[in-house]
């Protein structure tokens, strides 16, 4: 038996509902915008261009170029001259679609247009050229007398410049595509190279921050006359530009003479003789009659990256173990544990959670990171990840297009990376 | 009574801390003053064993003994001890006098005050567990402590005793980074002046700060209505969105940067502040929406209605209720943001061309060439440092708080 004298509640949205509905969505709108123009649309044109056979000299489009000159150089009133334009295409490959060409004439300038292409209206000439081909170039040239008016004015044919119309193809936005891009990529001998070395880079850079930042965040836990000083103080590299402390550690590790550290090392009798800590591949050493290489550039560029970010984890991690209560510790202090086994039983388990945030956050931004490695090294000794190649590749070799596959590259490892993190994250907090 | 661990852990930990500050007050002996040093470290290391047994003896001895005059017998009997040996920092006495004095005074006041900390309560003879684990804590912390301090510290001094230094004192003695107030004012501050009368770092400056300062009004612009409306609105799409709007902030600077250089190469956008006032907000915009909605959400939602029901529309509740009670929030994601701008370094790179519109990132990686002095590079560095430095100790409590709030559960 159904009692239909029970209210339901309404199935349909209010108009309260509605208008707070609409009043989100105008909100949100100008961010949605902004996000799509700048970071989705050009997230998707990057897939676009890696597609397509496009360098670096391509972007700037094809367009007339001109000068105008009058031969010979007029001396007196009534003599017969030539106006003449040196017409061309700048592009090499892309011809130009009606060209149409606009100028103004200096007054006391007497033009009798010999050409059919050209009409003249009062000081303003105007001139149809139809097609220009690629690179092409022409010249157009008018007589014309010269009056005395013109020679007083002093205004030249120069100085009002000719403007051109005209339509030409673009080859971001035509529809040529081509594979070569990526098996440009994939075929190079460096490609594997290159992901192996961003793997390494962004694991032990991750790894590096994280247990700096744990460790600081143990010393700067108690109370004492001075925290606040210092926690500020170990904030410095992060909030520091990338700029200055990248290049304050390339001249603090220079090779050179002048290389504060090498000096220091040597000064102290560690090493003998300078140590290129980002420009060598490797240092071989013996262990046990075993030589192993160890890569001396990348281990200064993670230690960098994990000099720079462990205060990031620092501050995370601190913040998250400040919040924890004392009662615990209280607990485990009667019952006997010893300080390692809170650390180890008591705090880590709690840290868990913000440590698996700051592992998964750290390891895909370090991933991304290109500035850092590319103003201490500039990819070379062998610390070239993928991020840097996406600049070789297109702005180094001028090749856009293999750029752009790289870029391509780098955003499915990345999405291969969060696919794994959320099939095993953690659900709990964040 | 006999020798236990906590004898032998004294040992250790005096040897450990007489070595490594040897090392360090050696080496800042040597970039203050400029003298060439070795320090003897092995001496140090025993001298440091020796106290650190003596203060675990006086201290058992007098009951009452408090940590600083445990620390003060100490320093009498360490500096004696290294005095024994002469040339305590591998360089004659007789050169730089005082400088090696108050570098050995330091060295032993060190040694002593951090033996001390370490010791501190414990009595000669064996201890349980607990109190063995308890000592190596204290002894890592302090190690931890120095090692910390110096890797953040070095850098940036070498970076400021660069920038006032010559090429020639440079290349004769890197390590020298004494201040030679000889050459007065001017000599000092040359670098500066160089940059900021030749090489342009004025407009710079200007650039770098009406960017950063345009970008933290155009992101608040855009960010506090979005992440209010995410907040506190009901609308479909509304989880989602507070879910996945940081994922914008992991995608990649470098994948946008190929089609971002082409297309505003096309539209002329690309060698222009204005390019770069696009980009850094829509870059800023997304992590300042995650993190304002976080706070407003925590922002009792009585207040907003009693708000409404007096009769304010949602604009007026936003303006007048919701703002000036987020005002620490906002603060610090207007620090986050301007500290993202004004360090930006990839699209400046990529985008500016003209040396009027280098922002200071931009115009820093100019001097990176052979042709200008290092000195030139690192007082370029701190000019890029100094500003963003100051603005962030100045508000630095808001930008802690603001930035681990949401991710922090009690």
């Amino acid at each position: 038996m159904t009692d239909t004298s029970i209210p339901q509640p309404p199935k349909h949205t209010g108009a309260l509902a509605n208008r707070e509905k609409r009043l989100a969505y105008t909100m949100l709108i100008p961010t949605f915008l902004i996000v799509l123009g700048i970071v989705l649309g050009p997230l998707l044109a990057n897939f676009w261009i890696s597609f397509k056979p496009v360098q670096l000299a391509d972007l700037r489009s094809a367009q007339t170029l001109a000068n105008e000159r009058l031969r010979p150089r007029p001396e007196a009133a009534g003599e017969e001259v030539i106006l003449q334009y040196r017409i061309r295409n700048s592009s090499q490959k892309e011809p130009i679609q009606n060209v149409v060409m606009q100028d103004t004439i200096p007054s006391g300038l007497e033009l009798s247009l010999n050409d059919e292409r050209c009409s003249l209206d009062g000081q303003s000439l105007t001139c149809e050229f139809g097609t220009i081909e690629a690179a092409g170039r022409f010249n157009l040239e008018i007589p014309a007398i010269v009056e005395q008016s013109y020679l007083d004015a002093g205004e030249r044919p120069r100085d009002n410049k000719a403007v051109f119309t005209g339509d030409s193809d673009n080859i971001l936005t035509s529809f040529e595509f081509t594979l070569d891009n990526f098996r440009k990529i994939f075929s190079s001998d460096d490609f594997w190279s290159v992901l192996r070395v961003s793997l390494y880079y962004t694991v032990f850079g991750t790894l590096g921050a994280l247990v700096l930042g744990l460790f600081a965040a143990q010393i700067l836990n108690t109370a004492f006359k001075g925290r606040n000083v210092l926690r500020g103080l170990f904030l410095f590299p992060y909030v520091a530009p990338v700029i200055a402390v990248a290049f304050a550690w390339v001249l603090l590790l220079d090779a050179g003479p002048g290389g504060t550290f090498n000096a220091m090392l040597m000064q102290m009798g560690a090493v003998e003789g300078p140590i290129n800590f980002l420009g060598q591949r490797h240092i071989p050493f013996t262990i046990l009659g075993f030589t192993f290489n160890f890569p001396m550039a990348l281990t200064t560029v993670i230690a960098f990256e994990s000099w720079r970010y462990f205060p990031l984890s620092f501050l995370f991690i601190l913040a998250r173990m400040q919040s924890i209560s004392s009662d615990m510790y209280e607990a485990a202090e009667i019952d006997g544990a010893t300080p390692l086994q809170q650390f180890w039983y008591l705090s880590l388990p709690q840290l868990l959670g913000i440590l698996s945030v700051l592992f998964l956050l750290r390891f895909i931004w370090t991933f991304n990171k290109f500035d850092d490695i590319f103003l201490l090294t500039g990819g070379a000794a062998g610390t070239r990840t993928l991020t840097v190649d996406v600049y070789e590749q297109a702005f180094a070799v001028s090749n856009l297009g293999a750029g752009a596959a790289v870029a391509v590259v780098v955003f499915a490892v990345l999405l291969v990376f969060a696919l794994i993190f959320f099939k095993f994250s953690p659900q709990d907090d964040g | 009574m006999k020798f236990g661990t906590v004898d032998i852990s004294a040992i250790l930990i005096g040897a450990v801390w007489g070595t490594v500050w040897m090392i360090i007050t050696g080496i800042v002996l040597m970039l203050v003053s400029g003298l060439i040093v070795s320090p003897l470290v092995g001496l140090a290391a025993l001298t440091g064993a020796v106290g650190g047994f003596v203060f675990l003896m006086v201290q058992s001895r007098f009951e009452n003994v408090t940590k600083t005059t445990g620390a003060l017998a100490m320093l009498v009997l360490v500096i004696f001890g290294v005095l024994c040996a002469g040339q305590p920092f591998g360089a004659d006495l007789g050169q730089k006098t005082l400088y090696q004095l108050i570098a050995l005074v330091v060295w032993a006041g060190l040694t002593g005050l951090s033996i001390g900390m370490c010791l501190a309560g414990y009595r000669p003879g064996s201890a349980k567990r607990y109190r063995m684990e308890l000592l190596l804590i204290r002894f890592l912390k302090g190690l931890a402590f120095v090692f910390f301090t110096i890797i953040v510290v070095l850098p940036f001094y070498v970076m400021l005793m660069t920038s006032f230094k010559s090429q020639q004192s440079l290349l004769a003695n890197p390590l020298d980074f004494s201040i030679d107030f000889a050459q007065g004012f001017e000599g000092l501050f040359r670098s500066y002046v160089e940059l900021f009368t030749q090489y342009h770092f004025g407009s710079f400056l200007l650039n770098t700060a009406f960017v950063s300062v345009c970008t933290v009004v155009i992101t608040l612009a855009f960010a506090i209505p979005g992440a209010y409306a995410v907040a506190r609105l009901r609308f479909p799409g509304q989880a989602f969105l507070s879910r996945s709007i940081l994922l914008i902030y992991m995608v990649p600077a470098i994948v946008l940067v190929i089609p971002l250089y082409a297309v505003f190469s096309q539209l002329g956008l690309r060698n222009s502040l204005t390019g770069l006032l696009i980009v850094y907000p829509a870059t800023t915009i997304p992590v300042a929406l995650y993190m304002l909605q976080g706070y407003f959400r925590g922002l009792p939602s009585e207040l907003e209605d009693a708000g409404l029901m007096d009769g304010l529309s949602r604009l007026g509740v936003i303006a007048k209720i919701t703002m000036p009670l987020s005002l620490p929030a906002l603060a610090s994601v207007a620090l986050y943001v301007f500290m993202i701008a004004w360090n930006e370094f990839l699209f400046a790179f990529m985008f500016l061309d003209d040396l009027d519109l280098f922002t200071l990132s931009r115009g820093v990686v100019s001097l990176n060439s052979s042709e200008v002095p290092r000195q030139h590079l690192m007082a370029g560095a701190v000019i890029a440092t100094v500003p963003v430095l100051a603005i962030f100790l100045w508000f630095e409590r808001f930008l802690v708080a603001g930035l681990t709030a949401g991710s922090v559960k009690g």
